[in-house]
C-alpha cells in the first residue's frame, strides 16, 4: 500500500487548519460565518507575490533561495507584510461592512454580505492579475524518500514546521495572554465580557488580524506547493467549513485537527475511490462526525 | 459651602429602555453613599433590572445622570465603567463557564495596572477561600453558591466605589443567601457602596441601609431598611406575600 496521500492530506490539511481557524475565530467571537475567509487567503498570496517581487528588484541577493527550498528571505519577509496586510484588510472589510451591518441586522444578513464581499473581492484579485495562475518560484523541487514509500519536498516539510508553530504560538496567546482570555470570554458572553472591562471591539479587531494573518499564511503555502490564482481561496472554502465545523467551531487546535482530517481524506479519496470522489469524502465524514457528535469533536456542549 | 461628601452613587431621573420612546425606567432617582447598602424593590415588571443595566451601561439612557463620586458617567460604555470604578454582577450569566475560576479573575484584573494583578486576585482569594480550593475548576463545574461568590470576587476584583448586583439570591438555598449576605455586609464595611436589586425582599431589607420601591419605573417608596420592613402598607404589598416570610428573614 501507498502511503504516499497521508503525506500529500497532511500538507493540504495544514493549509485548509490554518484557513479553518480563521473561520472558528471570527464564527465565535462575532457569530457569523464569514464567506469572504477563502478571499483573504487568495489576497494574502497575492500581497506576498507583489510584495516579493519587489523586494527581489530591490535586494536581488534576498530573492536567492535558501539550500534545498524554494524560497528565500525575500518570500520569508514578504510573507510577514503580507500577513499585516491581510489583517488589515479583513480589518478595513469588517469597518466598512460588517460593522455596519452587525449593529443592525440578523446574522444572516451579514453573512449574505459576506457572500458579497467574496464576489466583489475575488472579481478584483481577476481585474488586477488576470486569472492566470502565477508562481512563487518556478523551480522544480525533487521530493525526498522518508520512509513507507513517501516522498516529500523541503517545501513541504518548511510548511509543516510553520503551521506546528503558528498554531502553538496561537493556542499559547489564547490560553496564557490577556488579549486571550478576553477572546475566550467574548466568545462565550460578549456582555459579561464588557461588564468584566473588556473592550469588545478592540477584541473583534484582534480578531480580524489574527485570522487574516493566518488566511495569508495559509495562501502562501497554497501558492508555494500549488499555484496563486483568484479562485485559490473560493476553492478551499468548503474544506475550511467542513474543517472548521468537524474539530468544533471555536476551537483552535479542533480547527487544524479537522483540516488535517478533511486534508487526509481528500488525498486518500483521490487515491483509492477516485478524484471525483474527492469533496464528497471530506463531507461524508463531516455528517458522520455531527451525527456522532454535534458539537464538533473539540466542541464544548454549551455552544 | 457644604462640606458633606459626594454620595459615591446618585442617579437623577434616569429613563431608560430598549427601544426609544419606550422606556421601562420612567425617571427613577437614588442614592448610595460608601459603605451603604441599597436596596431597590419592586414588583416584577417595575424596571429594578433595566434600572441598574442602564447605570452598569448595558441598556441605553434616554435622559438623566448617572454620578460616581459627583463625576457624570452615565452613558459610558459597560467597559469604561469599570475603570470608573462602578462594578456590575448581572442576575445569570456572571461567569464565564467555560474558564477556569482563576482565569475568571486574571480576566477581570486586566483593568488593572500588571503590577497589580497577582496581589489583588490574593486578596480576593483569602476573602473567598472557598474559590482558592477550586482555583483551577472550570467555573461552570462550581455550585451554585461558588458561582454567585465567584461573580462578586470577579466584580471587586477592580477594587470599586460602587457594587451592583442584580438579584445574588436567585435560585439560593436559605443558607447559601445568608452566606451571600454576610459577605456583602463585609464588603459594605470596606466602605464599598452596594446597590442591591432582590425580590427576596424580607432578607434584603433586613441588611438594607436605605431601599427604594420602584413602581412603573419610577420610585414610589423609600426609606431606611427598618422603616419600610415596620411599614404596614409596604409590608402588606411586598412582604405580606413574598415567599420568604415562612423562613426567618431568608429565601424559602
Amino acid at each position: 500500500m501507498n502511503f504516499q496521500f497521508l503525506a500529500n492530506g497532511m500538507v493540504a490539511g495544514a493549509m485548509i487548519g490554518l484557513g479553518a481557524i480563521g473561520v472558528t475565530l471570527t464564527y465565535s467571537i462575532l457569530r457569523f460565518s464569514n464567506f469572504a475567509h477563502g478571499e483573504l487567503i487568495s489576497w494574502g498570496a497575492y500581497a506576498t507575490l507583489v510584495i516579493a517581487g519587489l523586494i527581489g528588484s530591490l535586494a536581488p541577493s534576498l530573492a536567492l533561495s535558501f539550500g534545498p527550498f524554494s524560497f528565500g528571505p525575500a518570500l520569508v519577509l514578504a510573507a510577514v507584510i503580507g500577513m499585516a496586510l491581510t489583517g488589515g484588510l479583513a480589518l478595513i472589510l469588517d469597518r466598512i461592512l460588517f460593522k455596519k451591518l452587525r449593529a443592525k441586522t440578523a446574522s444572516i444578513t451579514v453573512v449574505m454580505a459576506s457572500f458579497g464581499a467574496s464576489m466583489a473581492l475575488r472579481a478584483l484579485l481577476e481585474f488586477l492579475f488576470t486569472s492566470r495562475p502565477v508562481y512563487f518560484s518556478r523551480d522544480l523541487q525533487i521530493a525526498m524518500p522518508i520512509g513507507f514509500g513517501i516522498r516529500i519536498t523541503a517545501d513541504q516539510i518548511a510548511l509543516l514546521f510553520l503551521t506546528a508553530i503558528l498554531v502553538l504560538a496561537l493556542h499559547l496567546l489564547l490560553t496564557y495572554t490577556q488579549i486571550g482570555r478576553a477572546m475566550r470570554a467574548v466568545s462565550e458572553s460578549p456582555t459579561l465580557a464588557r461588564v468584566a472591562g473588556i473592550d469588545v471591539d478592540h477584541v473583534i479587531r484582534i480578531t480580524w488580524i489574527l485570522g487574516g494573518a493566518l488566511a495569508c499564511a495559509s495562501g502562501v503555502m497554497l501558492g508555494l506547493v500549488v499555484q496563486i490564482r483568484p479562485f485559490m481561496g473560493f476553492d478551499l472554502l468548503l474544506p475550511l467549513f467542513a474543517a472548521s465545523i468537524l474539530g468544533g467551531i471555536g476551537s483552535v487546535p479542533g480547527a487544524l485537527v479537522g483540516g488535517l482530517i478533511v486534508g487526509i481524506a481528500e488525498a486518500g479519496a483521490v487515491v483509492f475511490i477516485g478524484a471525483e470522489w474527492r469533496a464528497a469524502v471530506s463531507f461524508l465524514l463531516l455528517i458522520v462526525v455531527l451525527l456522532l457528535k454535534p458539537t464538533g469533536l473539540f466542541g464544548s456542549q454549551s455552544r | 459651602m457644604s462640606t458633606t461628601p459626594l454620595p459615591a452613587l446618585s442617579i437623577h431621573h434616569l429613563v431608560a429602555g430598549y427601544e426609544p420612546g419606550m422606556p421601562i425606567v420612567n425617571g427613577a432617582s437614588i442614592v448610595a453613599e460608601a459603605g451603604e447598602i441599597v436596596v431597590v424593590l419592586g414588583p416584577n415588571g417595575a424596571g429594578k433590572s433595566t434600572l441598574v443595566k442602564a447605570i452598569a451601561g448595558l441598556v441605553p439612557v434616554f435622559s438623566g445622570q448617572t454620578l460616581l463620586d459627583g463625576k457624570e458617567i452615565t452613558s459610558l460604555p459597560a467597559h469604561r465603567m469599570v475603570h470608573h470604578g462602578l462594578a456590575f454582577v448581572p442576575q445569570t450569566e456572571n461567569i464565564f463557564t467555560s474558564m477556569s475560576v482563576d482565569d475568571n479573575l486574571r480576566l477581570a484584573a486586566g483593568c488593572l495596572p500588571a503590577s497589580q494583578r497577582t496581589e489583588r486576585i490574593s486578596a480576593l482569594y483569602s476573602f473567598f477561600p472557598d474559590l482558592l480550593r477550586q482555583k483551577t475548576l472550570e467555573a461552570g463545574r462550581l455550585s451554585g453558591g461558588q458561582r454567585q461568590m465567584l461573580a462578586i470576587a470577579r466584580a471587586l476584583i477592580v477594587n470599586p466605589r460602587v457594587l451592583i448586583l442584580d438579584e445574588p439570591s436567585a435560585g439560593l438555598s436559605p443558607k447559601l443567601v445568608g452566606l451571600v449576605f454576610e459577605k456583602l455586609q463585609e464588603i459594605r464595611s470596606n466602605g464599598v457602596a452596594i446597590v442591591l436589586v432582590e425580590q427576596n425582599a424580607r432578607a434584603a431589607l433586613a441588611i438594607a441601609d436605605r431601599a427604594y420601591i420602584l413602581v412603573e419605573g419610577r420610585n414610589r417608596y423609600e426609606g431606611s431598611g427598618s422603616e419600610l420592613l415596620a411599614d404596614p402598607t409596604i409590608g402588606a404589598l411586598f412582604l405580606g406575600r413574598s415567599p420568604t416570610a415562612k423562613a426567618e428573614g431568608a429565601a424559602p
